[in-house]
């Protein structure tokens, strides 16, 4: 397929099993070069039904989360639960290097396609299985979605107002954090292969992909045995008796919806030359002068009272709203304030920043008639051209042509029997 | 017979700070790889002066911040802002197959350790820069905390609820994807290089990582020209689709219905109350148009109970359905315990406590969490003699230059 000289993976073949839960494995493997073949049922995968949808049409061929997360890949139909479709299957496992799947765990098994039995077709194959809690323990087989998935992984638990259930990211991140880990496991098995010849079997747990990123939540509990709660939109400054705890505000409303400030001083030279900064800024402007002989320096966030602080922040506040989150920005880039707007995905799309490192990547789309912008991969590296989108996601069985004629040598005929019978 | 570890003779110079960076070779040290984490008393990194501290009481070596993304490394003191201690950098580089950075952009040039100086020194070095923003743009210089990163990226605006302001998140949460990307495309590059002989340089934007976990977002606005907001715990497309308080103080139960076989399985689990028999709750349609009143119904339920018991009884009919787990929970997550998670070693002044284990499981070769991260300085005999072939007598000239920092070259106060 691709020349290895032009792709850091280039050259390796992945077979792509997977449904919603293990789909941004083998993305990531395709981004970075590898053959993918996208396996999906006759029927289609059921990703394919997950919105948001192009135009907001809900078609099979037109949901935008599939078209995200199977960008690059080729796609062929096939029924593993028949006889030929086992045997048509065993044959494109010969030519793999990967198989990333995301079924119950057994279930690949029961098929007699469990990696014991593909590892006597391909003993350099890697068989990588993404389940939410991996293929063994007592909840192996427990069902979850997005928000039972990081609810168990304790990420909920973080972010929430006080007042309030304990809330999630408005938008799923339990399966694509288990799909990352495992382009992880998969390359580690890779590097491994290269030097033996050997390929294993990866077992990926999604759970623990999230308890991977809940920052310091579980050894703030292993060593002080306190459990970390959302806080609003404030940090929580606990301290000794008397002071108690202190309420410091980090998300403030501007002109046209927020900002993230930190506000603070003392020791910290950078955070009181930035306050100060700030105060200059609002006094040019004749707003928070009751802070303009303010000294930062002095600030101390042991000893402060609620009331201070309140005294401090109330005017900043004040002054924010006269403000645009552009303007606040540009102010902080040119006067070194510590100060970032929230962006809205408009924002994130329309920033300067990601434009300036050529992050968007144009992707035709000849089934629309259009090119759409898509993100990018997230690394700029040297020595191979940087990355492009190869193709679109897949229509559905649209490389079987491709795939089972001019590869496996079927005949047209033999792939209308198939067609015919559910199996591709 | 014991296997060769994955990344057994790869050798890490790892000049990472803070939080993201430091994950990265922490993954290959995992698998066998020597890792060389360098870091100076004089400008301690910021894990170290941040809690939690053991017993409360700050120190450079007492917090388990410091350690959390460091099992298995080799640490050193050296101060880089001298001239021999960047020649010491130097030959660090010289026997490194990679080098780590996550400085803010630019730093690494000042001590003459960028990629480009460390390709002089060896052709086929590795090299790999994380920040918050990238190497270059017009935001690179801008300060790199990890929670203005995921304000860029858009994660803050889409957490909370929409009356409200939108939610700092406490876990930085792209500082804990960047470096997952990394060591993908890390590995690759290890097999790039043994094919080819060629090095490479890496540079990524910690913002664009976190941008690529909002793609669909992202797309629904590229075409759509919807922009996303925060939408406390509902989901566009399921009811009931929410936390239910349980018994106890702040405890809560995930509870989620996909299809209508699963709303019947929940409803008896409920002991078929009245209210479930309302038409209006027998259709996916109806459950979303009626799901606030839905939402106090099942919480009405569920709060008498355990959150455990709630899973236990919902799982068992089928259910997606989960507590929402505390820091504690997921300590003594029984899952967890089965899968390993947390491995348990000693540490020299923290004493024994949790590490993290990775997310995967290789069948052939398993990773192996052996050692402690480090005290600041503690591997300094072993790596400034055995790794880097430095005598005695250099050894102790260094010291009395304070090129090897001790405790004495700490700042006085190291809480913030």
């Amino acid at each position: 397929m691709t020349d290895q000289r032009d792709s850091l993976l280039g050259g390796y073949r992945v077979l792509d099993l997977t449904d919603e839960k293990g789909v941004l494995c083998a993305k990531i493997l395709g981004d970075l070069g590898a053959d993918v073949i996208k396996v999906e049922p006759p029927q289609g995968d059921p990703a394919r039904d997950i919105g948001p949808f192009h135009h907001d049409i809900p078609h099979p061929e037109k949901s935008l989360f599939w078209f995200y997360t199977n960008i690059n890949k080729r796609g062929i139909t096939l029924n593993i639960e028949t006889t030929d479709g086992r045997e048509l299957f065993n044959r494109l496992v010969k030519t793999a290097d990967f198989i990333i799947e995301s079924f119950e765990p057994g279930y690949m098994d029961s098929l007699g396609l469990g990696y014991s039995e593909l590892e006597r077709i391909n003993p350099r194959l890697i068989m990588t299985s993404i389940t939410p809690f991996g293929q063994s323990g007592p909840y192996a087989h427990y069902k979850v979605t997005d928000l039972v998935g990081v609810a168990m992984g304790g990420m909920v638990r973080l972010f929430g107002e006080f007042d309030r259930q304990p809330n999630r990211i408005s938008a799923p991140q339990f399966y694509f954090f288990g799909g990352l880990h495992a382009a992880v496991g998969s390359m580690v098995a890779l590097y491994y292969r290269e030097l033996t010849g050997e390929g294993q079997h990866v077992d990926v747990s999604c759970q623990q992909a999230v308890v991977l990123a809940l920052m310091l939540a579980v050894e703030i509990w292993d060593i002080m045995k306190l459990s970390y709660r959302g806080t609003g939109p404030v940090f929580v400054s606990p301290r000794p008796m008397p002071a108690g705890l202190l309420f410091v505000r980090s998300v403030f409303p501007c002109k046209d919806g927020h900002v993230l400030l930190y506000l603070q001083g003392g020791a910290q030279v950078g955070m009181a030359k930035s306050s100060a900064t700030l105060v200059k800024l609002a006094n040019e402007e004749g707003m928070a002068l009751e802070l303009k002989d303010y000294d930062w320096s002095q600030y101390d966030g042991a000893s402060i009272s609620q009331e201070e602080r309140s005294n401090l922040e109330n005017p900043i506040a004040d002054f924010l709203l006269t403000k645009t989150k552009a303007e606040l920005l540009n102010a902080g880039l040119e006067r070194g304030i510590l100060i970032m707007p929230v962006n809205t995905i408009k924002d994130a799309v329309e920033g300067e920043q990601l434009k300036a490192r050529d992050f968007w990547v144009e992707v035709e789309h000849p089934e629309l008639g259009e090119t759409i912008t898509y993100p990018g991969f997230p690394i700029k590296w040297t020595e191979l051209p940087p990355y492009r989108p190869r193709r679109p996601a897949p229509l559905l069985g649209e490389h079987n042509p491709e795939v089972y004629e001019r590869e496996l040598g079927l005949s047209r005929q033999e792939l209308v029997l198939l067609k015919n019978r559910g199996i591709i | 017979m014991q296997r060769k570890q994955v990344f057994e003779g790869i050798k890490v110079a790892d000049f990472s700070v803070a939080g993201t960076g430091p994950q990265i070779a922490r993954e290959l040290a995992e698998h066998g790889a020597t890792v060389v984490r360098v870091e100076c008393h004089r400008y301690p990194d910021v894990t170290r002066a941040s809690p939690p501290f053991k017993d409360g009481i700050p120190g450079l070596d007492r917090t388990a911040f410091a350690t959390a993304y460091n099992a298995n490394k080799y640490g050193i003191s050296l101060d880089l802002n001298m001239p021999k201690g960047q020649e010491v950098a130097i030959r660090l580089v010289r026997w490194a197959d990679l080098v780590a950075d996550s400085m803010p952009p630019g730093r690494m040039a000042q001590w003459g350790l960028d990629y480009e100086s460390c390709k002089l020194l060896k052709p086929d070095i590795i090299y790999y820069s994380t920040c918050q923003m990238g190497q270059k743009g017009p935001l690179a210089k801008s300060a790199g905390y990890g929670l203005f990163g995921i304000a860029y990226s858009g994660f803050v605006n889409l957490t909370g609820w929409p009356d409200r302001d939108p939610l700092p998140l406490f876990n930085n949460h792209s500082d804990f994807i960047a470096p997952w990307y990394l060591i993908t495309t890390l590995i690759s590059a290890l097999i790039y290089r043994q094919k080819t002989g060629k090095g490479i340089y890496l540079d990524q934007s910690q913002v664009e990582t976190g941008v690529t976990f909002l793609g669909p977002l992202i797309l629904d606005y590229i075409v759509n020209e919807r922009i996303a907001n925060r939408a406390g715990n509902r989901d566009p497309y399921m009811a009931p689709h929410s936390l239910y308080p349980c018994r106890g103080a702040d405890r809560w139960v995930a509870i989620t219905v996909t299809n209508d076989d699963e709303w019947k399985a929940l409803c008896q689990v409920m002991g078929e109350p009245e209210w479930t028999r309302d038409p209006k709750f027998s259709t996916q349609i109806g459950r979303k148009q009626n799901e606030e009143e839905l939402d106090r119904l099942i919480g009405d339920w569920t709060k008498d109970y355990p959150a455990e018991q709630i899973m236990a009884v919902i799982q068992g009919a089928g259910v997606p359905c989960g507590v929402v787990q505390t820091a504690e929970d997921v300590f003594n997550d029984p899952q967890l315990k089965n899968r390993e998670h947390f491995r348990f070693l000693e540490h020299k002044v923290i004493g024994r406590h949790a590490y993290n284990a990775p997310s995967y499981r290789l069948s052939k070769t398993p990773n192996h969490i052996w050692k402690a991260a480090p005290c600041l300085g503690e591997d300094n005999e072993y790596v400034y003699k055995d790794i880097l072939g430095y005598s005695d007598d250099e050894i102790a000239d260094m010291l009395a230059e304070g090129v090897i920092t001790t405790e004495a070259d700490a700042p006085s106060k190291v809480s913030t």
